[in-house]
């Protein structure tokens, strides 16, 4: 097990909206450097907390630390120390590879130097070089994700959120996707990760279990396969929602 | 600062690469000066009169031929009879119908006092007095000159005072150099308002405004983002839309450049923030559209662009004074037609400032990062 220092510390966390309650007092912490799955179907609240940690939206109550500062009242110190990959695709499409990567470099306040040294490495990792002028929108999904991941990392944040980054996207390029995660880790960032791919939820250090809004189990994939006696996570998932 | 520098040069990236934009830029001010100007007139051209001539006499066909020969009207004559003008004037055939009574010309001469009626197609209103004001002249004049040949002057009409006026600023009257300005403030206010305030609405449809809100980007950079980049072509097309004026209307600029782009830039400061502040309560371009047309409607037509302010009701008058139009149209006109100083122009400028400083803020306060 790594270092048990937590970044994401939640306590009864409860989100409504109106008298609909997407996240029903969710408490848990993140450590440093694991990579922390967020599993559940569609409509489980997935998205609704993860928007809450990142401050673009405000819990209804809870008490929330992210990277040591405080959710209500900090939320622009968290800015700083995260990164976050949306759901839907939200680099600009109609602008290239380059002036994206100077854009998010330039608004993170990297010195230019530094961004100019990470941006050679993060496209001759992911092989794009030779596309570095062209527009974002005119690229595949599959390349797009792994940019825009590679952009929410640029500024090397402490924190990164993927709200189902692998949407969408053909189980070659979700390999490759995957190794992105684990070389970033490798570097010390801390991974939170939802989706509703099952076998990805293998992939992490731990995974939650998330249904109609509350966390129903949490633990190492391997713990989780014992407790429910089940051969993959699918099987687990399953019964979990039986 | 450098993060706002970023963020400048992201947008100014973005606008010029929209092929839609040149034509919004360039085809806009063409168009709005070179028919805007045109088509908002009060001035009547041509005027379609007809005549019903029941006395067919000397006297009545000299009336007649004192009005075709005036340009300013087209004359059908010949009709039998008043019923004929009615009809013409029901389908919207002509604007005026003289009738000359019978006796017209006995009248004349026996008593030196003739009637004659005019039907004056009356929906708009200041149509049918300019036409009938034109009207009454010519048969003013027509009198006038029966009276003089006769040599019998009535004493009252030739004793009237002499009144000789001088029209200030604009003594031929030409309407464009009064509709020119305005149509200007029309211009900037539309690229103003809509520009910015869909640029940044857009964002929240696509959902790339997501990705900004997540980082620490300041609000006040992310709007003067948006606000400073159409500030700088909502000059551009100032400068472009009076060089056409110059070139096409031949308008005199007589107030100072500087002066004049220097308030434009307070205006459009204002509008922009407004435009911008209603991006930030909507969530979708239709949303923003809507409710921006609707406004800007109601400015337009308060402005006292078309119409003098001063002859709407007084509550209207009242209401004006939060009308952002209403004040520059009056700088507009008054820098460019009097060459109004600073110091004239001092109570409007004022105003505008303080507007466009809360309307920033206001804008900034209401875009939310955090929803």
């Amino acid at each position: 097990m790594k270092t048990r220092e937590p970044v994401i510390t939640v306590k009864n966390m409860v989100k409504k909206f109106g008298s609909f309650v997407a996240n029903d007092n969710l408490s848990f912490e993140v450590f440093k450097g694991e990579i922390f799955g967020f599993l559940g179907a569609n409509g489980a609240g997935k998205t609704t907390a993860i928007r809450i940690l990142c401050g673009l939206s405000s819990p209804t109550s809870g008490e929330m630390k992210v990277a040591g500062f405080d959710v209500y009242r900090q939320t622009e110190k968290i800015k700083q120390n995260i990164g976050y990959m949306s759901q839907k695709f939200s680099l600009y499409e109609d602008l290239t590879v380059f002036e994206n990567i100077r854009l998010y470099g330039g608004v993170y306040g990297m010195k230019i130097a530094d961004r100019k040294a990470r941006t050679t490495e993060m496209l001759e990792r992911l092989g794009l070089t030779a596309y570095e002028n062209r527009k974002i929108g005119d690229l595949p999904l599959g390349w797009k994700q792994k940019l825009a991941f590679s952009i929410a990392i640029l500024h090397n944040p402490k924190i990164v959120f993927l709200d189902e980054p692998t949407g969408g996207v053909d189980p070659i390029t979700r390999r490759q996707f995957w190794n992105l995660i684990y070389e970033a880790v490798e570097k010390g960032i801390t991974v939170f990760v939802t989706t509703h791919y099952m076998d990805e939820a293998e992939y992490c250090d731990r995974a939650s279990i998330m249904a109609d809004g509350k966390i129903v189990a949490l633990d190492t994939p391997l713990k989780l396969k014992e407790q429910y006696n089940a051969a993959n996570m699918d099987e687990v998932f399953l019964k979990i929602a039986r | 600062m450098r993060t706002l520098y970023y963020i400048l040069q992201k947008e100014f990236t973005q606008i010029f690469r929209n092929k839609s934009m040149l034509p919004v830029i360039f085809v806009m001010p063409l168009v709005q000066m070179l028919i805007l100007v045109f088509a908002a007139t009060n001035e009547l051209r041509q005027v379609d009169l007809a005549i019903v001539d029941f006395d067919n006499s000397a006297s009545s066909r000299k009336l007649t031929s004192e009005i075709t020969g005036n340009p300013f009207f087209i004359v059908r004559q010949n009709l039998a009879s008043t019923q004929d003008a009615e009809d013409l004037l029901m389908r919207n055939k002509i604007d005026l119908a003289l009738v000359i009574p019978q006796n017209f010309d006995k009248d004349l001469t026996l008593s030196k006092k003739a009637d004659v009626q005019i039907l004056v197609d009356a929906i708009n209103g200041m149509a049918a007095q300019l036409s009938l004001g034109y009207l009454s002249n010519v048969i003013g004049n027509y009198s006038q000159k029966i009276l003089i040949k006769t040599g019998k002057p009535e004493p009252g009409l030739m004793k009237s005072i002499g009144i000789k006026s001088t029209y200030w600023f604009n003594p031929q009257l030409n309407f464009k150099y009064y509709m020119a300005p305005g149509i200007l403030v029309v211009l900037i206010t539309v690229i103003g308002m809509l520009l910015g305030g869909m640029n940044l609405v857009r964002e929240k449809e696509l959902g790339t405004i997501e990705q900004i809100n997540v980082t620490p980007i300041q609000k006040w950079q992310f709007i003067a983002g948006k606000l400073l980049p159409f500030l700088a072509i909502g000059l551009f097309d100032l400068a472009f839309g009076l060089m056409i004026a110059r070139l096409a209307f031949n308008i005199p600029i007589r107030g100072s450049m500087p002066l004049l782009f220097g308030m434009a830039s307070i205006y459009l400061m204002l509008v922009l923030s407004l435009g911008l502040f209603i991006s930030t309560i909507s969530d979708t371009v239709q949303q923003a559209t809507f409710v921006t047309f609707f406004m800007l409607i109601v400015f337009i037509l308060m402005s006292g662009l078309f119409t003098p302010v001063e002859s709407m009701p007084d509550w209207a008058q009242k209401l004006d004074y939060a009308n952002p139009l209403y004040y520059f149209v009056k700088i507009m006109r008054s820098i460019i037609l009097k060459g109004s100083n600073f110091t004239d122009i001092f109570n409007e400028f004022a105003a505008l400032s303080v507007f466009a400083v809360s309307m920033f803020g206001m804008a900034i306060f209401r875009y939310r990062k955090t929803s």
